[in-house]
């Protein structure tokens, strides 16, 4: 019995969390404790997951002991442990951080009820499509995780969501028939939908076919992963959501799309026959996101923006192929889901701290909230890509890795990449000067309390003088204290350290990266695991 | 492998009638279109487990032609069931769009609308600077600008 035989837990726990919470529907706090402690739990097992697999091993789980190709197999290698245990982690955060939101408003029973049960079949969906072993039971993952994000989108049902909701479910449905329609086609040809297996298989189709195979599963998981042209469902329907389902939505959802066309691309089709396509695709992703980035006036619908403006490096990564290339796209995964959800978390904060995230609406936050700019600050240069955050090192890798690539296309690509950057810093500076800088009167449409606040704490400063210049802070960090519980100050605190975390462990995690690169680039120790060779 | 071609004519009709209600702004429609689409790839996936009329039994010894794969049959069933929890689920949100909106159709994102509407002059960004915004004082102590601090 090996320890990685439990593996399976990581999906059977949260259901049956899901299953208790739904119970616990009436008792609060009975249900708080049932979620929390599952997702710890969870967590548990999935670092000890990781830590097994640590040296780039892949281990195989036949469930119910029917051998592949026939039975359901899962995997647990170094990636789909890496991204458990990041996309848990994640969740853990922003659950206490929805949890400290919903104790600070006195959460009533009726529909919000439904929060955890939904957000733990969530985590479950994410956690099957991480560890399927075949093409049916990623869908079925797919499937499961969307399910529970119709719920969480539309929570409230009200007229915004419903409508953002629409969308949103419409373009899953059409981005699950597609793929199911990828399954028929790849089980008619081959016979087989079990990943290990295909591998071996798919190489003897002829190329039409296999192009046919490969395209169709790559639109699919283009628009769970919102590459342009396919992504932009994502900033209509993600903003609308309550402050911690974006935030879980921004760092789970679209990575599992990413996480999906890593696999296509290295274990069943690769050779990188598409590779120029989605270089031009990832350049557009890129650029296009940013551009729409900068047109926004609201932080939420900016932050959307971003977040599919920075899958385009991925795809980017993935299409230069190669170990370093893909090493990097692995490690540039877990800096974005760490850093957009901590900067929707953010949002969420300012929402709750201003009564807006418009940026039009709001000023003077850096002298009102000094706790909230930090926050806001570590994860937006992050983001930007400024060193030496993790956002430096994994673009750096990426970068890196297309230089030495050396086609033509590929500098171009190298270019996009780098204006993109440098666009990115600048939608996060303006956000910076326009919601934290200015005074709040200055604002376009000022906010009438936060310009009676920041007169207050102007006065608080001038009345303290140079002797007691902190008499001010005092006042603006009681003002802060009253509006955000500190449940919610504290569960963003805590994944913006989780972010410098993999800048300061870069070089163990990095290694990390390489290794699993290698192992995903040479496939054996996937399809010989699988199908026991 | 033979294929059965009227199948897969029915599911090209099938498939492309789906698309076309999806791409309806009434949500009724693009409900019907959902179904259409879910029972479309269905029978796609029926087609690829050989050829109809027998049974997906299997004893050792039998030919490849003698009986038909079970696990197209297993997939369908496990999509048909996806296929009804999402029906059922945007039937329930239609219902709410009705009741709060009492229209069947879908309105245009406001923040698009707003964007759209924008112009290239920002006010903010593009406007001359009118004062001296600094926070230093001069030579007498006195602050150069006139400000609430």
């Amino acid at each position: 019995m090996n320890f990685l035989d439990l593996a399976p837990l990581a999906v059977v726990l949260p259901i049956i969390g899901a299953g208790a919470a739904f119970l616990a529907r009436r008792q609060v706090k009975l249900q708080r404790l049932i979620t929390i402690g599952i997702l710890c739990l969870t967590l548990i097992l999935e670092a000890g997951m990781l830590a097994a697999v640590w040296g780039g091993e892949s281990y195989a789980i036949h469930i119910g002991g029917w051998e592949s190709p026939f039975g359901i197999a899962l995997m647990v290698d170094g990636f789909s442990s890496f991204m458990l245990l990041i996309s848990t982690l994640v969740s853990l955060a922003v659950l206490f951080f929805a949890t400290s939101q919903g104790l600070a408003d006195g959460d009533e029973p009726g529909p919000v009820s439904v929060f955890h049960p939904a957000y733990l079949i969530l985590l479950a969906g994410v956690s099957n499509a991480f560890l399927a072993a075949d093409l049916f039971n990623l869908y079925v993952g797919f499937e499961i995780l969307l399910t529970a994000s119709y719920v969480l989108l539309t929570l409230g049902g009200t007229a915004e969501r419903i409508r953002a909701g629409t969308t949103y479910v419409v373009v899953s449905v059409v981005s699950s028939v597609i793929f199911l329609m990828a399954i028929a086609m790849t089980y008619a040809a081959t016979g087989t939908v079990n990943m290990a297996d295909l591998a071996v298989k798919l190489p003897e189709l002829d190329q039409g076919p296999q192009l046919i195979l490969h395209v169709l599963l790559l639109i699919a998981f283009g628009i769970k992963a919102a590459v342009f042209p396919l992504s932009l469902w994502l900033p209509d329907s993600y903003p609308t959501a309550p402050a911690p389902v974006t935030a879980v939505f921004a760092g789970l959802l679209t990575k599992v799309g990413v996480y999906a066309i890593v696999r296509t691309e290295t274990l069943l089709f690769p050779g990188g026959i598409v590779s120029a396509g989605l270089l031009v695709v990832a350049a557009l992703t890129m650029v296009i996101g940013i551009l729409g980035a900068l047109a926004q006036t609201d932080f939420k619908r900016m932050l959307s923006f971003t977040l599919t403006s920075h899958i385009g490096y991925l795809i980017f990564g993935v299409a230069v192929g190669g170990p370093l290339a893909i090493a990097a796209t692995i490690y540039y995964v877990g800096h974005h889901i760490i850093v957009q959800t901590s900067l929707f978390m953010v949002a969420g904060l300012i929402e709750r701290r201003a009564g807006s995230s418009n940026v039009t609406k709001l000023g003077s936050l850096a002298k009102l909230s000094p706790a909230l700019s930090l926050l806001f600050f570590i994860p937006a240069i992050n983001l930007g890509g400024i060193p030496p955050f993790s956002g430096f090192l994994g673009k750096f890798g990426l970068l890196h890795a297309a230089v030495q690539d050396g086609d033509p296309l590929t500098w171009v690509v190298v270019g996009a990449g780098l204006l993109t950057s440098l666009l990115t810093l600048l939608a996060i500076i303006r956000v910076w000067a326009r919601i934290f800088w200015r005074r709040a009167a200055d604002a376009e449409v000022p906010n009438q309390e936060l310009v009676d606040e920041a007169a207050q704490v102007a006065a608080e400063t001038a009345a303290g003088g140079a002797q007691n210049p902190a008499l001010g802070l005092k006042l603006a960090r009681e003002l802060e204290a009253q509006s955000l519980p500190w449940g919610m100050r504290y569960a963003t605190g805590s994944l913006v350290v989780a972010g410098m975390a993999l800048t300061i462990f870069a070089g163990p995690i990095f290694d990390f990266c390489e290794r699993v690169a290698a192992e995903l680039i040479a496939r054996d120790s996937y399809i010989n695991a699988i199908l026991s060779l | 492998m033979s294929v059965n071609i009227t199948f897969l004519v029915i599911t090209g009709v099938l498939l492309a009638a789906g698309f076309y209600l999806v791409l309806e702004r009434t949500l009724t429609r693009v409900l019907l279109g959902i179904m259409l689409l879910g029972n479309g790839i269905n029978l796609l996936i029926l087609t690829s487990g050989g050829r109809r009329g027998v049974a997906p039994l299997f004893q050792s010894g039998l030919a490849a032609d003698e009986y038909s794969d079970p696990l197209p049959q297993a997939l369908i069933l496990t999509a048909i069931v996806i296929t009804f929890a999402v029906t059922a689920f945007l039937l329930a949100m239609i219902y709410r769009s009705w009741t709060l909106t009492s229209a069947d159709e879908l309105a245009d994102d406001t923040e698009d609308i707003k964007v759209s509407q924008k112009t290239a002059y920002d006010e903010e960004e593009d406007s001359p600077v009118a004062e001296d915004t600094t926070e230093f004082v001069d030579e007498e102590g006195r602050p150069v600008r006139e400000g609430e601090e």
